[in-house]
């Protein structure tokens, strides 16, 4: 059994302190996803855990022991890095074999491991080459493949599809959730990348300057986020921020322009909110979805479009500042065609216009 | 048609220009050691010949022969040379190597405090002229009376040879991606092991041309070497060289004959070792 435990870890550089007492619980067989932007101390939480750092501070478990001072071999995991680190004088074969060889295994038991693990990632027929030899996908399905031969208790995986281009990184992300669902391993993935976190997460750990923002499902940090950070850091385009006051039953902004206040926030009369909305949610009457229980509608011109197929993303300024909204079942839009736009006010967001947490009751 | 005509006369000239002028340069560097090996195989006569004979007329192994008799019939003790050079050159080759190996690598993988400072300390000291280093050193060795031994002369050598050895063994681990290591101890590796099993083995090609390197500068040392050996028990072949010559005359044929002997091991080890030598002097190939 192999669940993660993080007692208020920290990470020192001298007297810089770049993770902040993090408190994590991650049960077993549970794909984590650490994301967050660069230099929010995710990576270097995952290589405390995996004993490539040293913890400064509290305390790190995998299945129930202690693990601060074991060096990492003796921790029972496997890592998979950004840049494969597959050793380059070795073959796929040797590669893959390699921790079992170091472990002292049977040639038979190693052939025999090697072999299944080739079998699941489909590198059979290229066990006899070397990395150099081998394309970006090719190597990323080594680095997987020489993680999982060792059967370890966790699965560490530190940005693993950055080096890879677009196409690959969507057919690798679907492999990687293949692989979880067929070994049943707990997994901590590290990722700047919010559309991975989304899609492979059992939960999401949200991350910014050395602390943990919000933990959740990906539609619970999707739907609920705690604060603006992770309210425009999930879900693509960025949720549209604006800054208004309270007036009674009303949202008054900067220009004047008034919105209802959405249900569900606790709010006083004259309180300074940012009201965030997402694209989705902010849509032309005649592209929207059906209409919800609470409405509103406010008239725009269209600065800008981009045409996705499915969808377009439209461009507008409302009340001074620039949002994204979204057209259903499109169709050409003139730059500086004015439209009246629904919001969907079930589906946004107020936080405190000071310190960006959310004001959901 | 015309122009096509010009355009490949053209480039016939360019390509037998190009032979030309590799064939000059190669003339300049081949010829003194060409030179070298004939002298080692022909009749003094013909040597000191004026204007200079250039076909030989003779060829005979009689400066061999001569080289490998007795003392008094114009003899060199060779062998006791040849296995002092060997001795010495491996010796101090092979220290120079592992001390480069800890240092280059603790360079290359550590933050530790005046490490910028100590590296170019190391450099400054390839700046000094090792004759210059010769006088003080033989005053220092004549003291504590390790002239004239093999100890003396590896240790110097070890010396001479350990900046360079880190400098370029630093290179090479610099070029290896620290997640390697990293990753070789997740596989199970101890850190002693994860060096030994996949630092060391990337970076080989790169250790190997720094030995390769090491141990021409030991076997072709002179100037501190004529200094600090006195007799057969430690001269090496450079110094024996000088056997060679007496007050009023110097036996070019002879000499000639112990370099060609000089030249061989050098030769056969850059052979054996020109692989890794060319794939270490052009890393990168790692990647991956």
């Amino acid at each position: 059994m192999a669940q993660v435990h993080l007692r208020d870890v920290v990470k020192k550089y001298g007297p810089l302190e770049v993770v902040h007492s993090i408190n994590l619980d991650i049960a077993d067989g549970e794909f984590v996803v650490l994301v967050g932007p660069s230099g929010c101390g995710k990576s270097t939480t995952l290589r405390m855990v995996a004993g490539l750092e040293g913890i400064s501070g509290g305390e790190v478990q995998i299945g129930g022991r202690v693990v601060n001072d074991l060096p990492p071999r003796e921790r029972n995991i496997s890592m998979v890095f950004q840049n494969y680190a597959l050793y380059p004088h070795m073959t796929v074969r040797e590669n893959l074999g390699f921790s079992l060889k170091i472990a002292k295994q049977s040639q038979a038991e190693i052939d025999k491991a090697v072999d299944e693990a080739a079998e699941i990632l489909s590198l059979t027929p290229l066990l006899d080459r070397k990395p150099g030899a081998l394309s970006g996908g090719q190597r990323q399905r080594v680095a997987m493949g020489r993680a999982i031969v060792r059967h370890p208790e966790v699965f560490l995986f530190d940005e693993p599809l950055s080096n890879l281009d677009a196409k690959l990184r969507t057919q690798m992300r679907v492999e990687i959730k293949k692989l979880h669902q067929k070994l049943k391993s707990t997994i901590i993935y590290v990722t700047h990348d919010q559309v991975e976190a989304m899609t492979l997460a059992d939960r999401i750990v949200i991350m910014r300057d050395g602390h943990i923002e919000q933990v959740g499902t990906p539609l619970d940090v999707f739907e609920n986020p705690v604060n603006t950070f992770v309210g425009t850091f999930i879900g693509s385009p960025p949720m549209n921020l604006l800054d208004g006051v309270v007036k009674g039953n009303e949202l008054e902004f900067a220009d004047g322009t008034r919105l209802p206040v959405p249900p569900g926030y606790a709010i006083q009369d004259g309180q300074a909110v940012t009201f965030g909305v997402r694209a989705d949610n902010i849509m032309p009457v005649g592209h929207a979805l059906p209409r919800g229980e609470h409405m509103a509608e406010v008239e725009m011109a269209v600065d800008l479009t981009e045409p996705l197929g499915t969808e377009t993303l439209l461009f507008a300024t409302l009340a001074g500042t620039e949002v994204q909204a979204k057209m259903l079942n499109p169709r050409p839009v003139q730059s500086g065609e004015r439209m009246t736009f629904q919001i969907m006010l079930d589906k946004c967001h107020l936080f405190d216009a000071e310190t960006g947490a959310s004001l959901r009751k | 048609m015309a122009s096509n005509l010009n355009h490949r006369m053209r480039r016939y000239t360019l390509k037998g220009l190009h032979f030309f002028g590799l064939f000059s340069a190669m003339m300049v560097l081949c010829v003194p050691g060409l030179w070298i090996v004939l002298n080692s195989f022909r009749p003094t006569v013909e040597i000191m010949a004026k204007p200079p004979v250039w076909i030989p007329n003779e060829l005979n192994l009689d400066h061999y022969r001569a080289m490998f008799s007795g003392i008094g019939e114009g003899g060199v003790p060779v062998l006791t040379y040849f296995a002092n050079s060997l001795v010495i050159s491996v010796t101090s080759t092979v220290i120079a190597i592992l001390i480069g190996m800890a240092g280059g690598y603790a360079f290359a993988r550590y933050k530790f405090n005046f490490k910028g400072g100590m590296f170019v300390g190391l450099m400054v000291t390839r700046a000094v002229p090792g004759v210059a280093l010769s006088l003080p050193l033989f005053i220092l060795f004549a003291r504590i009376g390790i002239i004239d031994t093999h100890f003396g002369l590896i240790l110097a050598y070890v010396a001479l040879n350990i900046p360079f050895t880190i400098w370029l063994i630093d290179g090479f681990f610099r070029q290896v991606p620290p997640e390697l290591a990293e990753a070789a101890e997740i596989d199970g590796c101890t850190r002693w092991q994860a060096f030994w099993r996949v630092e060391f083995p990337v970076a080989r090609a790169g250790i190997a041309s720094a030995g390769i390197f090491a141990f021409l500068t030991s076997w072709n040392e002179y100037a501190l070497a004529s200094q600090l050996t006195r007799s057969t028990t430690s001269k090496t072949m450079p110094v024996g060289l000088l056997d060679f010559t007496s007050e009023f005359t110097l036996n070019w044929g002879g000499m000639c004959a112990l370099a060609v002997l000089m030249i061989i091991p050098a030769l056969i080890l850059t052979f054996l070792v020109q692989k890794h030598l060319i794939a270490g002097l052009t890393f990168g190939g790692v990647k991956g």
